[in-house]
């Protein structure tokens, strides 16, 4: 099973729901989708295993058979690549990897390379007396705008047979997208906050567009107001945790201690969100 | 000389909209815009009222006929994207959501069936505020292009500044160091870097600055809720320092922060103790750095 935690508004709790959450389950794999910003590691502290460099494709261009026709740049959506007169020139932060300009070349003049993006890194979160935590994660080239081929990549070693928990990027754009794509179950982490609703509203459309079950998890329960709690009520929405404020978890976090190594008897709220999941997936 | 300032932070939910919401009750003279185009907020205090509503036509997308379609099943063969999906009844269609929008099904399709059409991604607006004009935008949900509508929202507050004779626009960023924070700070004449003393608010602090010294941008650190960890208010300092970053303001965690967020208040016009002060101080001395 894959469970996505996600949320519209940065800052709302998602990496401390998701390692917090991948810590409390016997058979579990955590995987960072966050690859612009990865800070599950922080807490977690994994032993990579392996990693892997991550490319996306990009035209070369063999200037021996071109003709320098235009057909490439003419049928590029993203304005990757431009013709002069004896060049042509490929902007690499522009390309998406589509292959329309190979595709279209009349002389068969556009090959292909790689062009690395980031990295990926796997390997296991060691625990005492029980099975490792799996995990994975992306880190993003900095300076590289493109992240999606890079998400999609790190996806690719979920282990379905464990409980697969992705931390998202925050937003509602492509790499949201992305990640959340395939997931049986999303947890939207906000909190009582105009910015946090309104952000929650959007994340929320975006799970509905998409048909991926969810539910709400309010963090910092005991700040702000009511409305975030009225918001899910109409909607019918699920609010499946809510986490108060404490200032010693907080101070914790900020040195990258998880709570649940903090307070061990915690992650019987966390398995209890497992089963309270479960329950919604077989409501649905 | 028109100047841009671009209020970013690596990590989300460390105090951007706040800060830059300071900026906009305490400034007189300038253009407000939010580029966190797919999950604004900063209207949420500046309370703006619509004075011009465009639509956002990020790109083109596919679009299928399905008379034409004789569901030989190409497009799905060489779609590098996996978003031509079959069924049953509907035959090979488009899955918008995994759809690049890169056209090559229109090229491959024997039958003309697919053909690019303009898409609106979202919507941008100019408007009116107890505190100046501001730009800002909304993408559409799930859509593409939040790079392109970054750069837009610039653009016009750019005009809109020159309109109104105003030189200083400031801009509220997006979290994160792809492409729709790329779109907000190049050619920006300063970054302010929101950052807080987690090592999660540490780590991304680092790779936002990297971002900026990419893009050869002059960069400086506010920290807010400095005193949750002193010990790593002192790591940032020091990181900064190696790096002849200047420090320009450290707020106190302040309850009544959250508070004045709920009232949909800047903390400047909002009683937080100690934050209200420190914070104008900070919008002084960044405008003294930007020579306003």
């Amino acid at each position: 099973m894959i469970i996505t935690v996600a949320s519209g508004k940065g800052g709302t709790g998602k990496t401390t729901i998701a390692t917090n959450l991948a810590l409390s389950l016997p058979a579990a794999q955590y995987i960072d989708c966050d690859v612009e910003e990865p800070n599950g590691n922080l807490f977690l502290r994994a032993r990579i295993d392996r990693r892997l460099e991550v490319g996306k494709p990009l035209p070369e261009i063999d200037h021996q058979r071109c003709t320098f026709c235009g057909e490439c740049a003419r049928a590029c959506e993203f304005n990757a690549l431009a013709v002069l007169k004896k060049k042509v020139m490929v902007f690499p932060e522009l390309c998406h990897g589509c292959g329309v300009c190979s595709y279209v070349c009349p002389e068969k003049a556009v090959g292909e390379g790689e062009k690395i993006i980031g990295v990926a890194e796997v390997g296991v979160v060691p625990r005492e007396g029980e099975d490792n935590l799996g995990f994975v994660q992306g880190i993003l080239n900095v300076g590289e705008p493109m992240s999606p081929p890079l998400i999609k990549r790190v996806k690719q070693f979920a282990e379905p047979e464990k409980i697969v928990i992705q931390d998202a990027p925050p937003g509602t754009s492509c790499p949201v997208i992305q990640t959340i794509n395939g997931s049986d179950f999303c947890l939207l982490v906000t909190e009582p906050t105009p910015f946090g609703l309104n952000d929650l509203e959007l994340a929320v459309g975006v799970v509905r567009q998409l048909g991926v079950p969810f539910g709400v998890i309010i963090n910092r329960s005991d700040s702000g107001d009511q409305e975030v709690r009225e918001y899910c009520r109409r909607e019918q929405i699920p609010v499946l945790l809510e986490m108060p404020m404490n200032r010693d978890l907080a101070f914790a976090y900020s040195k990258g201690i998880p709570y649940v190594r903090e307070v061990p008897a915690a992650r019987e709220q966390f398995r209890r969100l497992l089963a309270d999941i479960e329950k919604e997936l077989r409501r649905c | 000389m028109l100047k841009e300032l671009t209020i970013v932070s690596g990590k989300g939910g460390t105090g951007k909209t706040t800060v830059t919401a300071a900026f906009a009750s305490l400034v007189p003279e300038k253009i407000m815009t939010d580029c966190d185009v797919d999950a604004a907020d900063l209207h949420l205090i500046l309370q703006p009222e619509i004075l011009r509503e465009e639509k956002f036509i990020g790109g083109r997308m596919p679009q299928m006929d399905k008379s034409l379609c004789t569901d030989c099943g190409l497009c799905q063969q060489e779609c590098r994207f996996a978003a031509i999906d079959y069924s049953e009844e509907r035959g090979y269609h488009i899955n918008p959501f995994a759809c690049d929008n890169c056209g090559l099904c229109a090229f491959v399709c024997p039958e003309g069936a697919i053909t690019m059409v303009d898409a609106v991604n979202g919507a941008w607006y100019i408007s009116r505020t107890p505190y100046g004009k501001m730009v800002h935008a909304k993408l559409g949900i799930g859509e593409d292009n939040s790079g392109k509508l970054v750069t837009l929202v610039r653009q016009q507050a750019k005009k809109l500044a020159e309109e109104e004779n105003l030189s200083l626009i400031i801009n509220d960023g997006p979290p994160g160091i792809g492409c729709p924070v790329t779109a907000a700070i190049t050619g920006a004449s300063m970054v302010l870097v929101v950052t807080e003393p987690t090592i999660a608010g540490i780590h991304d602090l680092e790779r936002v600055c990297e971002l900026c010294r990419h893009f050869q941008l002059p960069v400086l650190v506010c920290i807010n809720k400095y005193s949750i960890n002193l010990v790593n208010t002192q790591k940032i300092r020091q990181y900064c320092q190696e790096r002849e970053i200047p420090v320009v303001g450290e707020i106190p965690f302040e309850p009544q922060v959250n508070q004045a967020l709920v009232a949909r208040k800047s903390v400047v016009d909002f009683p937080c103790g100690q934050v209200s002060r420190v914070v104008r101080q900070l919008v002084e001395e960044v405008l003294a750095r930007l020579g306003k």
